[in-house]
Parts: structure tokens; C-alpha cells; sequence
């Protein structure tokens, strides 16, 4: 018995040492840099001069009435809308596909595993090459077979740029969602189906009610994944339309206040303003699904 | 892997001879169909990657045609990528800071997720649930106060920077999946050693670190996969050649002037980084699914 406690006692003693150095570490890392930006947000701070002193809400005020960050949420906003949109929809058909049994099951699952290992920038410069406007095989396949009466240069105007970002980051990310639905649908028990079978049920009525219901919650993880993703995206569009003209993100134009305009004030202001339109998001989808992450 | 329960359920759902023969050419069709759509699947997501590995390969006088295989192949844009000082350093300092980031979030990560999985502790949940919201915070918000404190360290623009920054991402991520592996462990495993009196440190040292060995791999694996990709803090935090990353050095490439693009070399170059991760995942691919989906599904 009393050894019985010592060991608690001991235990105990134990996950305080072995817990305290990540709980250091992490608050040094995330809590100082959040703090500072908080703060930040309230002074005048050009990174060349250093922090001028208190300056209340003017950088909050300063994003809010720019033009450039408006056209930054909007174009953040259809991205993550569409993009996620696409790739839940691929990614339930691509996770289906891969649960079925069937020979060349596990080639398919190597060959959606690329895109997602590829580095972002990599896989951005490799479709900036593909849809080159002279020389990309996505303008030449597309004139022979004259669904295109010319060449077009995809990145030179938002209206095809921003479809063509979007292929980018469904290609890329719908492996994830796929893998992450994949998971959900082995979840689901197999006598379902066998009994849905049993009492007549169409394989189309099959999915209706027994697979989305089941999958949904699965579903709706990807989704908050997928979601708090998209709406930070930078390396795509960077590498593809350098972050220049109307096609900036939040992100880009978070970046940009601070390395091309050297403002820690308007950047952390920013920054703050992302955080909380990500949270909103968050509560959004809690609201919606109803489940705690516990 | 367990290859008797797999071809089990497979004799479950398939559809007797009788109803073969019933169903007869629409079942042939739905299964030309079937194949049709992973042939799209696979072709979708690998040609990107064929292309760019098909455009490294052509010389450059070849580069600028469409057909689909190289009349002759040619090493010269690897040769000139090797040959770049900036393209062998960044391979360098990525690799070297993809490791360091590695090696440290395991090494405190684990034995942290050692005592939120398996020890007594108080505050388990809170601490469990904020790990959790880490996972998901996102970086750009911090941004511009880790620019602040790494200038206010003399880490601004150095590797130790970057490798403290990437912690950000992979601490967490680490914690979470690593915890989740401890839990899964039988507690039997634990007493029987309790009781022949082994203290709790050499239980965690000699007993189950042995046997998340597996689970060391594959969150390792997907931290250095995280951290060789990154490219918003290694944008920020570096400024001279030296310092910087392979996925910055890449999107950097230029030519003589700002209409000739070398494409022959950014290709070369996306290869050397791509190549080592795509043999990475299919070696461990079923160990990537797992470790990707367990935070995910079981949260």
C-alpha cells in the first residue's frame, strides 16, 4: 500500500519534468510571438525606427479602410470556399474509389500520396511551367485540340489565375482529404451495407443513407482542416502571380506589410484580424457539427 | 500486412457467380467504368510530376515541344543545378534544419507525450486541449511577433532561427499524435515492470519507447516533410543566400534577365527535392496514412 503510493507520488513527480521543457519551449514560441503581436498591434512600429509609442486603434483603422485588404479577403474567401468545396467533393469519390477492393489498390493509394508530399513552391512551379503561355502543355494540348482558339496566358489576369491557383491547391490537397475520409469510411461497419442490400437498397440509395451520414463527421474535421488552411494560403499564390496586383491573399498582404513596408504595426494589426475572421470560421463550424474536440 | 482478414472481406462483397451471370455485360461496364476513373485518379495526380520529371530530363533545345517522351535525355540542368552555390547550400541548410527540427521535437515531444498519455497528472485535459488548438493555429499570425523576437535574440536570419520557428508546427503536432500512440499501448505492459519494482522513468526508457518505435518513425517522418516544405518563415526569416531554404532558392530561380525563365534548371532543382520525399512515401505509406489520420479521425 505504501509502496502503492510512493509510486503515485513518483509518477507524479516524473510528468512534471518530462512535461515542463515542451511547456517552456511552446510558450517561448507561441505565446511570447502572440503576445508581441497583440501589443504591436497598438503602436506605431516600424521595424528600421523601432516601436514609436502607442498609436490606439490607427492601425486596425488603417487595414480596415485599404482597399488592397478588402480585395485580399475577397479573393481569400472565393479561394477557400471553392478549393475546399472541390476537394471534399474529389475527395469523397477518390476515398470511395481507394476503399473499394480492387487490383491496383495500392498504386492508387502511392500515386494520391504525391501530390501531397510534392513542396508546395515545387508544385507551384511546376504549373507555372505547365500552363506557360507559350511553351505550357496545358495552352498546346488545349489548341490541338482547338478547345482553345489561342493561346491564353493563364496568370497574366485574375479571371484565369485564380481558377488556375485553385487546380493547384485541389491537386495538392485532396490527397489529404481523401486519406482523412478514407479513415472514416473503414469506420463504418460492413453489415450496414449487407443489410441494405438485403432490404433492396440501390447502391446510389446505399450512399445516401448509410455512407454520408456516417462519413459526415470524419467530414467535417477535413472540412476545419482544410478550411484554417486555406484561408492562411501564401506559397501558391507567391510563387505563381508573386503576390503582386489584385490577387494578393490575407496572408500575402500580411507578409507584405511587414517585409516590403517594414510595419510591425499594421502587420500585427493584421494579423490579429486574420486570427479572429479564423476563429470565426472555427465557432462557425463547431456551431454547425455540434461536437467538441475532446 | 494482414492479408487473410483482407481477402475475407472481399469474398463478402463480392456478388455471387449466379448474380455475375444475372447482371451479366452492365456488370463488365460498371467495371470498365470503375477502372476508367482510378486510370483518371492516377493519371490526374501523377502527371504534374511525370511532366516536371520529363521537362528536367530534355535538353534545352527540346524543352520548348510537347511530346510526350524526350527524343534524347541530358544531364546538363542537374549538372547546372549542383553547379549553383546557392542551390547546394539551401539543399544543405534544408536538410540540416529539417533535422534539427526533427530531432528536437521528438526528443522533447515524446517524452512529453509519454506523460500526458500514460502518467498522473492534473491538468492532462487542459494541457491536451490547448496542444490540440496548437496544431491548428495559424502561423501567419504570429508572424510579425516572432520576427520581433527572433530579431531581439540575433536569430534573425540564421538556421537556429528557422529551426526554433519550425518547432512551432512540429511541437505540437509531435505532442498530439505521440500522445495518442501511448494510449493505444496495453497497461499490462506497465505494471508487471511496476511491480518487480522498475521505477517510472526506466518503464517509459526500457519498455514503451521500445514499442512506439513505430509511431517515432512516422510522426518524424511527416515533422521533416513539414519542415523541408516550409516557405513562409524561411521567406521571412532569411535574408543572404546562405541562409536560405531550398523551397525559397527554387522560387527564386531566375534567368539572365526576368523573361527567361530557366525552366530546365527549376525543374532539375524541384526534382532533387522532390524525388527523396516521394521515394520517403512509398516506402512508408502506410505508416504516413496512419500517423496523418490518427489526430484527425480519432479527435
Amino acid at each position: 500500500m505504501i509502496k502503492e503510493i510512493d509510486l503515485y507520488a513518483r509518477q507524479k513527480r516524473l510528468a512534471w519534468y518530462l512535461i515542463t521543457p515542451s511547456v517552456i519551449v511552446v510558450l517561448a514560441i507561441i505565446a511570447y510571438p502572440t503576445i508581441q503581436v497583440l501589443v504591436n498591434s497598438f503602436l506605431k512600429y516600424k521595424l528600421d525606427e523601432g516601436p514609436q509609442g502607442f498609436v490606439g486603434l490607427s492601425n486596425y483603422a488603417f487595414v480596415l479602410s485599404d482597399p488592397d485588404w478588402w480585395s485580399a479577403v475577397s479573393v481569400t474567401l472565393i479561394f477557400t470556399v471553392v478549393s475546399v468545396v472541390l476537394e471534399s467533393v474529389l475527395g469523397l469519390v477518390i476515398a470511395m474509389v481507394a476503399n473499394s477492393k480492387f487490383k491496383g489498390r495500392t498504386l492508387l493509394r502511392v500515386a494520391i500520396l504525391v501530390p501531397w508530399a510534392i513542396p508546395t513552391v515545387v508544385s507551384s512551379q511546376v504549373w507555372r511551367w505547365m500552363v506557360n503561355d507559350i511553351y505550357g502543355v496545358v495552352n498546346i494540348v488545349l489548341t490541338d485540340l482547338h478547345i482553345l482558339p489561342q493561346k491564353i496566358a493563364w496568370l497574366a489576369t485574375p479571371a484565369t489565375a485564380l481558377p488556375v491557383i485553385i487546380a493547384v491547391d485541389v491537386w495538392k490537397a485532396t490527397p489529404f482529404m481523401a486519406l482523412l475520409l478514407l479513415a472514416g469510411l473503414q469506420l463504418i461497419p460492413k453489415d450496414l451495407y449487407e443489410a441494405g442490400s438485403i432490404d433492396g437498397a440501390s447502391k446510389v440509395r446505399q450512399f445516401w443513407a448509410i455512407t454520408l451520414p456516417l462519413v459526415t463527421p470524419t467530414l467535417l474535421v477535413a472540412l476545419i482542416f482544410r478550411t484554417l488552411d486555406a484561408l492562411r494560403v501564401f506559397d501558391i499564390f507567391y510563387v505563381m502571380v508573386g503576390g503582386q496586383g489584385n490577387l494578393a491573399t490575407m496572408a500575402v498582404y500580411n507578409q507584405q506589410q511587414l517585409i516590403s513596408f517594414l510595419d510591425a504595426g499594421v502587420g500585427s494589426a493584421t494579423s490579429v484580424i486574420i486570427l479572429i475572421i479564423i476563429m470565426l470560421f472555427v465557432i462557425l463550424y463547431t456551431r454547425f457539427s455540434r461536437t467538441s474536440f475532446e | 500486412m494482414s492479408t487473410p482478414t483482407k481477402e475475407a472481406a472481399t469474398l463478402e462483397v463480392t456478388p455471387s457467380a449466379g448474380e455475375i451471370k444475372k447482371a451479366g455485360n452492365k456488370s463488365t461496364i460498371l467495371r470498365v467504368l470503375f477502372y476508367l476513373l482510378v486510370a483518371v485518379i492516377i493519371v490526374f495526380n501523377l502527371f504534374p510530376f511525370v511532366w516536371a520529371l520529363l521537362s528536367s530530363f530534355r535538353p534545352s533545345s527540346e524543352l520548348f515541344s510537347t511530346q510526350l517522351l524526350p527524343k534524347a535525355l541530358t544531364l546538363d540542368h542537374y549538372a547546372a543545378v549542383f553547379k549553383d552555390p546557392r542551390f547546394v547550400n539551401s539543399l544543405f541548410n534544408s536538410v540540416f534544419i529539417a533535422g534539427c527540427t526533427v530531432l528536437i521535437a521528438l526528443g522533447l515531444g515524446s517524452v512529453c507525450a509519454y506523460a500526458l498519455g500514460r502518467l498522473p497528472f492534473r491538468f492532462k485535459g487542459p494541457v491536451l486541449y490547448l496542444v490540440l488548438t496548437m496544431t491548428m493555429f495559424p502561423t501567419i499570425s504570429i508572424l510579425p511577433g516572432l520576427f520581433v523576437m527572433l530579431r531581439f535574440l540575433y536569430l534573425f536570419n540564421t538556421r537556429q532561427g528557422l529551426i526554433l520557428s519550425y518547432l512551432i508546427f512540429t511541437m505540437p503536432f509531435t505532442i498530439w499524435v505521440m500522445t495518442q500512440y501511448f494510449r493505444s499501448l496495453p497497461k499490462e505492459l506497465e505494471e508487471a515492470a511496476y511491480v518487480d519494482g522498475a521505477s517510472p522513468f526506466k518503464v517509459f526508457w526500457d519498455i514503451l519507447l521500445p514499442l512506439t518505435m513505430p509511431g517515432l518513425v512516422s510522426t518524424g517522418l511527416l515533422a521533416f516533410i513539414a519542415a523541408w516544405n516550409e516557405f513562409l518563415f524561411a521567406l521571412t526569416f532569411t535574408v543572404t543566400d546562405t541562409m536560405k531554404t531550398v523551397p525559397v532558392v527554387i522560387s527564386q530561380f531566375s534567368g539572365a534577365t526576368s523573361f527567361e525563365q530557366p525552366w530546365g534548371s527549376i525543374m532539375a532543382g524541384s526534382m532533387v527535392v522532390t524525388i527523396p520525399l516521394v521515394i520517403l512515401v512509398m516506402i512508408f505509406q502506410y505508416r504516413i496514412v496512419e500517423g496523418l489520420t490518427a489526430g484527425a479521425v480519432k479527435g
